[in-house]
């Protein structure tokens, strides 16, 4: 429908997101109904989404027809951002931007490096930053999932894990239980991701070799290289993360600083 | 406020909801950190304590008896193996005979009822064997009858081993019944100290 309105591909892409962005907001309505509020987070979600993919999918044109070690500036102004990104998602976390940093720094980074060293990730500045940015952003929801999940973790236990403190346990240990259930928790979406793979979903990757002209077994091979590489990030971000917040978690004299966030308090009723 | 308990004494500290009672019982054992002032165990600045090693000589037992998930012994065993070392059965079971649990040292934790549960937690804190004994509200969250036998229990764990506890109460009557002397705070200020008798009359009425 939307083909036979729109002449030409720029207005096509505007009608599809104003399509899509309409989705999105009934979603967000729909939920609201059953009093979860998305509103702020959606709005400004579909804002920023549209506004940085523009405003990057343009700097790329430039930035692509460039010298290949710009990539690196790239990659790193990416794993920084995702850094802020996932700190923002983790509030009440200490420490959240570092460990962040770190995580999805030594995680996604080292193996972008290593495997383009291996030569799995071409070093073409179309290739590396594409295949980067999908291992920071996966190793980025990974890293979100982590520390949420142990903060919730450690906010529901923390009556148990100071108990062990007041015995004299050394801080790492009273919260091996929850940064072990962190990481797998974490790690479902890459590894369902790997499992499925060709059955449940087809990555936008191979329908883009395969229009490039690449051939469609080595196109399959690529989709099964790049999960797992997301899947290495991604569990490599889990493990650093997870070394980070057991210690982000205490004070220096041990003590559990990782405490519950207050509630906000909703105002019910409405004033005369 | 400025306070010095002696080595063999039971301290009750009393006051209102929201006094400061359980934090300043906290400090005790570092498990908050102070903002100000100094805390002294045996004439050392506890500063200077490995917090492990002072946590390991003053014992807490809380209002919630949070045991692990397992069995009583393993409970019981959980502190010793902190500092690396095993618990041997036959301490296992002296300890259990102490906080009237004798003989069930393999059962699972999960068929405890609320008293016999603060019985394991006192009998835990007890294995590291502590010179200090912290109790914050042992039996708020149980029965009159369940109460009575805590409150005996501390009295005698704290006798037989020669420990100075320092206990948080709401309640003014079993204050009266546990303590050597009691602590009065409010808004997180030390109100008075003294004797039971000094402190509380015969109603049960803050002098």
């Amino acid at each position: 429908m939307l083909k036979e309105l729109f002449a030409n591909q720029l207005a096509l892409g505007c009608g599809q997101a104003a399509v899509v962005t309409l989705l999105a907001l009934t979603v967000m309505l729909l939920a609201r109904q059953r009093n979860i509020h998305l509103e702020r987070d959606t709005i400004v979600a579909l804002v920023r989404g549209i506004v940085q993919i523009t405003a990057v999918g343009s700097i790329l044109v430039l930035l692509l027809r460039g010298p290949a070690w710009t990539s690196i500036f790239l990659l790193t102004g990416m794993i920084l951002a995702a850094a802020g990104m996932s700190a923002g998602r983790s509030k009440g976390m200490p420490k959240s931007f570092q460990v962040s940093l770190y995580a999805i720094g030594a995680g996604a980074g080292s193996v972008i490096a290593l495997m383009t060293w291996a030569g799995v990730i071409d070093t073409r500045i179309t290739s590396l930053v594409p295949i980067g940015s999908m291992l920071i952003a996966n190793a980025m929801n990974t890293n979100s999932l982590v520390m949420n999940r142990f903060r919730s973790e450690v906010e529901s236990h923390a009556g148990l894990i100071e108990t062990g403190l007041a015995l004299g346990a050394e801080s790492k240990q009273t919260v091996v239980p929850y940064v072990q259930i962190s990481v797998q928790a974490s790690l479902i979406p890459a590894i369902d991701s790997l499992r499925s793979l060709g059955i449940v979903w087809i990555p936008g990757l191979m329908a883009g070799m395969l229009l490039s002209g690449a051939r469609p077994i080595y196109a399959a091979i690529y989709q099964f290289v790049t999960i797992s590489m997301i899947f290495s990030s991604s569990g490599l971000t889990a493990l650093i993360c997870s070394l980070l917040i057991r210690s982000a978690a205490f004070s220096a004299a041990e003590q559990l600083t990782l405490r519950p966030l207050p509630v906000p308090v909703r105002a019910v009723g409405r004033s005369v | 406020m400025t306070i010095e308990v002696r080595k063999g004494e039971v301290l009750v500290i009393v006051g209102p909801s929201g006094a400061g009672k359980s934090s300043f019982l906290r400090l005790l054992n570092r498990l908050d950190e102070p903002t100000g002032g100094m805390v002294w165990l045996e004439g050392v600045d506890y500063q200077q304590i490995p917090p492990r090693e002072l946590r390991r000589r003053i014992g807490m037992v809380t209002q919630t008896a949070y045991l692990f998930p397992g069995t009583i012994a393993d409970n019981l065993r959980f502190g010793p193996l902190q500092q690396g070392s095993e618990l041997p059965a036959k301490t296992i079971e002296e300890l259990l005979t102490q906080v009237g649990l004798a003989g069930r040292a393999e059962e699972d934790i999960a068929h405890l009822s609320g008293g016999e549960a603060q019985r394991v937690s006192a009998a835990r804190a007890l294995a590291n064997t502590p010179e200090v004994l912290l109790l914050d509200e042992p039996t708020s969250a149980l029965d009159a009858e369940a109460t009575g036998e805590v409150e005996k229990l501390i009295l005698t764990v704290v006798r037989q081993n020669a420990l100075t506890g320092v206990m948080v109460s709401h309640d003014l009557a079993q204050a009266a019944r546990v303590a050597d002397r009691v602590m009065v705070m409010s808004k997180g200020k030390l109100e008075k100290i003294g004797t039971a008798n000094e402190v509380i009359n015969a109603e049960g009425a803050l002098r």
